[in-house]
């Protein structure tokens, strides 16, 4: 089945061809399916960000294999996969969040627009305020709600005077889904709030700096059910207007919330497709194993 | 047995432990409360008397003869005229009976000599009492005062029989009366004891904090910030790192030696001043600031950072923003502490000059000065009974400014410290 995906994509192939894999670990050798080379479509119609051939390393050991794929515009990808496979490695690669890294080095080609994000014309401030990032942890400052979301307007100079910045706060809350429940209190610590909202806080201050793509790193495992299915539900109204890539460790949320689903093993991207034919027809044994509860 | 019946027959064993162990932190907590108990109680029962100064009244004739100038005589002419013999007189009125030239002199001796400039001062203020006679205070001198304070009258006391009768009939008579000493607060270093004041040494130790202050602080932070947040990870930073941790624990005395070397033979500062020692100081603070400051800055959640980079704040403004501000209270606390150290050190302001006699109090950095341990170092070692009280007072006035100074720094950290 590996053969003949290979051989209808020879063309892709050329360039996302991975080093046949010769691991002393056994457990995986044992897998008699190696991964060779991503199954599936990386690639999107309309594409907002591309990636291709990114190897990345931290100091001597490699965390990114050789991964193409493209965020297409108004799409949201989930990334899966088990712990420490390179999903938020990969992630944090497209807003160039790895430079804080030292030991961290990329190699590769990833465009936001066509233009290459780690070329030196590349402002890393500027890419970072047009590919926003909502982390794991939700991470308010220490400041209250209001000043959490005027922040990057404030340091990108976006608002030229109170109202605006006033009205960009109120549409970010809005937009969030927030704005109800704190327009009482804009003016008390952020870190009051419940963990949920505070996620929802922090989505609200991405949002606010109009980025054109959200990363976000595994946005609801902190989250309890409820506040979930709240950001769920927020991701997909963010899609009307925003490229969405999102890492998660809930099958049920990949399936939910994205239009395409990438499988991670290893650091190799394994296989991507439409997220209905991964989660019922996953072409490759790792992804069938993973996505059943089998493994991972 | 089973594992709960095991578990069951070790248990009383292990609360035994529990309740020893805090029996033994409540006993090291207690020790240590009594040894500060007793170290406090002895030091304000010494210091008191220090507080207090016998003053004596006399009837005074400025006579212009004894005193040596004309009927008329006014301002600068008044500046050298004889005192001494004046307050003799007065003392003299009082004890009509004595009338050998050495116990005369002995009466004398009773009296401070800071009253004569007393009395100059007033003169030259008041030319009119030139030729009257007025009731005035004067200090008494530091060995009758310590005779009026001290309990054991019969031993602990450096007069003589006679001068002793004198005294108790100076009493008898109303003429003795204890005072609050407000020279202790207002005046600088002196070899009498009734004279000397910690205000000298007090606004030393001030002017010397500042220059510490000013200097350590800034430094010692961007130093932090710059080793913690933006220097490459190599092995120069390493070195730099493993050299700031040991000159922390280097001996005081060697910055002075180097102080005196690079400050004061190399640049030619002046001796004795407080700039110097606050350079000398601010060298010995800087690595309690600086590994404080890292300490705090690390302790700093990632998570923050992220946020501040994710919106995309520059690494300055991620810094100065967010890192900072949740690190101030830690920075704080330790260039409290750095500066605690420093108010007390002693031993590298010896080698700078700040250890001699200065009577005048400084107006400046550059004036000469004192500090309030060389100061507390300096009375321990004078041999007036006096000073053993001044010194203790002296102490106590050093343990007062540390308190503050700690208060400050709770007070600023409670201010700055914001929860995430």
């Amino acid at each position: 089945m590996v053969e003949t995906d290979i051989n209808m994509r020879t063309e892709l192939m050329e360039s996302t061809q991975v080093q046949s894999v010769d691991r002393s670990d056994t457990k995986v050798a044992d897998m008699k399916q190696q991964v060779n080379a991503t199954i599936g479509e990386p690639f999107a119609k309309d594409p907002k960000m591309q990636a291709r051939q990114v190897n990345v390393y931290y100091g001597n050991k490699q965390a990114i294999f050789n991964v193409s794929l493209d965020l297409g515009k108004n799409e949201v990808v989930a990334l899966i996969g088990p712990s420490g496979c390179g999903k938020s490695t990969f992630l944090r690669c497209m807003n160039r969040m790895n430079d804080t890294i030292p030991i961290c080095r990329v190699e590769g080609n990833i465009t936001l627009d066509s233009e290459d994000i780690y070329a030196d014309a590349m402002d890393p401030v500027l890419l970072r305020a047009r590919v926003g990032m909502v982390f794991q942890k939700p991470n308010p400052f220490p400041k209250s709600i209001y000043d959490n979301v005027a922040y990057g307007a404030r340091l990108h100079g976006l608002a030229f005077n109170k109202a605006e910045l006033d009205e960009i706060v109120i549409t970010s809350l809005q937009k969030a889904g927030l704005f109800d429940e704190v327009k009482d209190r804009l003016h008390e610590p952020g870190t009051g709030l419940s963990g949920g909202q505070q996620q929802r806080l922090c989505i609200a201050r991405t949002i606010a700096v109009s980025p054109e793509v959200i990363l976000m790193d595994e946005p609801a495992s902190a989250l309890d059910p409820i506040a979930t299915a709240i950001i769920e539900e927020l991701i997909d109204e963010l899609r009307q207007n925003y490229t969405i890539a999102i890492v998660t460790h809930s099958m049920q949320q990949a399936a939910r919330v994205s239009q395409r689903t990438a499988y991670f093993h290893l650091g190799k991207l394994v296989e991507i497709g439409e997220t209905n034919q991964i989660f019922t027809n996953p072409k490759h044994e790792l992804t069938e194993n993973y996505i059943t509860g089998r493994f991972g | 047995m089973n594992n709960t019946e095991l578990i069951k027959k070790g248990l009383p064993k292990r609360y035994r432990r529990e309740k020893r162990f805090r029996l033994y932190g409540m006993m090291a907590v207690m020790v240590g409360f009594i040894f500060l108990l007793i170290l406090l109680t002895d030091i304000i029962s010494k210091s008191l008397p220090a507080f207090s100064q016998h003053w004596i009244q006399l009837e005074v004739q400025f006579d212009p003869d004894v005193l040596g100038v004309a009927a008329d005589a006014e301002g600068k002419a008044l500046r050298h005229a004889n005192y001494r013999a004046i307050l003799k007189r007065a003392i003299r009125a009082e004890f009509p009976d004595v009338s050998k030239r050495r116990d005369k002199s002995k009466l004398a001796a009773l009296i401070s000599s800071s009253a004569e400039y007393e009395l100059r001062d007033m003169l030259i203020e008041q030319p009119y009492l030139l030729g009257k006679a007025k009731t005035v205070w004067v200090r008494a001198d530091d060995d009758l005062d310590t005779y009026y304070k001290t309990a054991d009258k019969a031993n602990a006391v450096r007069l003589t029989e006679k001068q002793i009768a004198w005294a108790d009939r100076l009493q008898e008579n109303n003429l003795i009366e204890s005072r609050f000493n407000s020279t202790l607060f207002s005046d600088g270093d002196s070899r009498e004891p009734e004279q000397a004041g910690i205000r000298g040494a007090l606004v030393g130790s001030l002017y010397t904090l500042l220059v510490t202050l000013l200097l350590s602080f800034p430094l010692g932070v961007s130093t932090a910030v710059y080793l913690e947040e933006f220097a490459p990870k190599n092995r120069w930073v390493d070195l730099i790192e493993v050299n700031i941790n040991n000159l922390a624990a280097v001996p005081s005395i060697v910055f002075g030696l180097l102080g005196l070397a690079v400050f004061i033979n190399y640049f030619g500062l002046p001796r004795s001043a407080p700039l110097v020692g606050g350079l000398v100081l601010t060298l010995m603070t800087l690595p309690t600031i600086i590994i404080a400051s890292r300490s705090a800055i690390k302790a700093v959640p990632p998570s923050i950072r992220q946020a501040a980079l994710g919106i995309g704040a520059s690494k300055t403004q991620t810094v100065f923003q967010h890192v900072l501000p949740l690190a101030m209270p830690g920075i704080l606390t330790g260039t409290i502490i750095g500066l605690a150290q420093a108010l007390g050190e002693t031993a590298p302001l010896l080698m700078i000059g700040m250890v001699a006699f200065i009577v005048d109090i400084p107006q400046g950095f550059v004036d000469s000065a004192t500090v309030l341990p060389v100061q507390i170092y300096l009375w321990a070692d004078s041999p007036e009974r006096a000073f053993v009280a001044k010194t203790s007072a002296a102490i106590l006035v050093l343990l007062i400014f540390l308190v503050v100074m700690n208060g400050l720094a709770v007070f600023l950290r409670k201010k700055f410290e914001r929860s995430w």
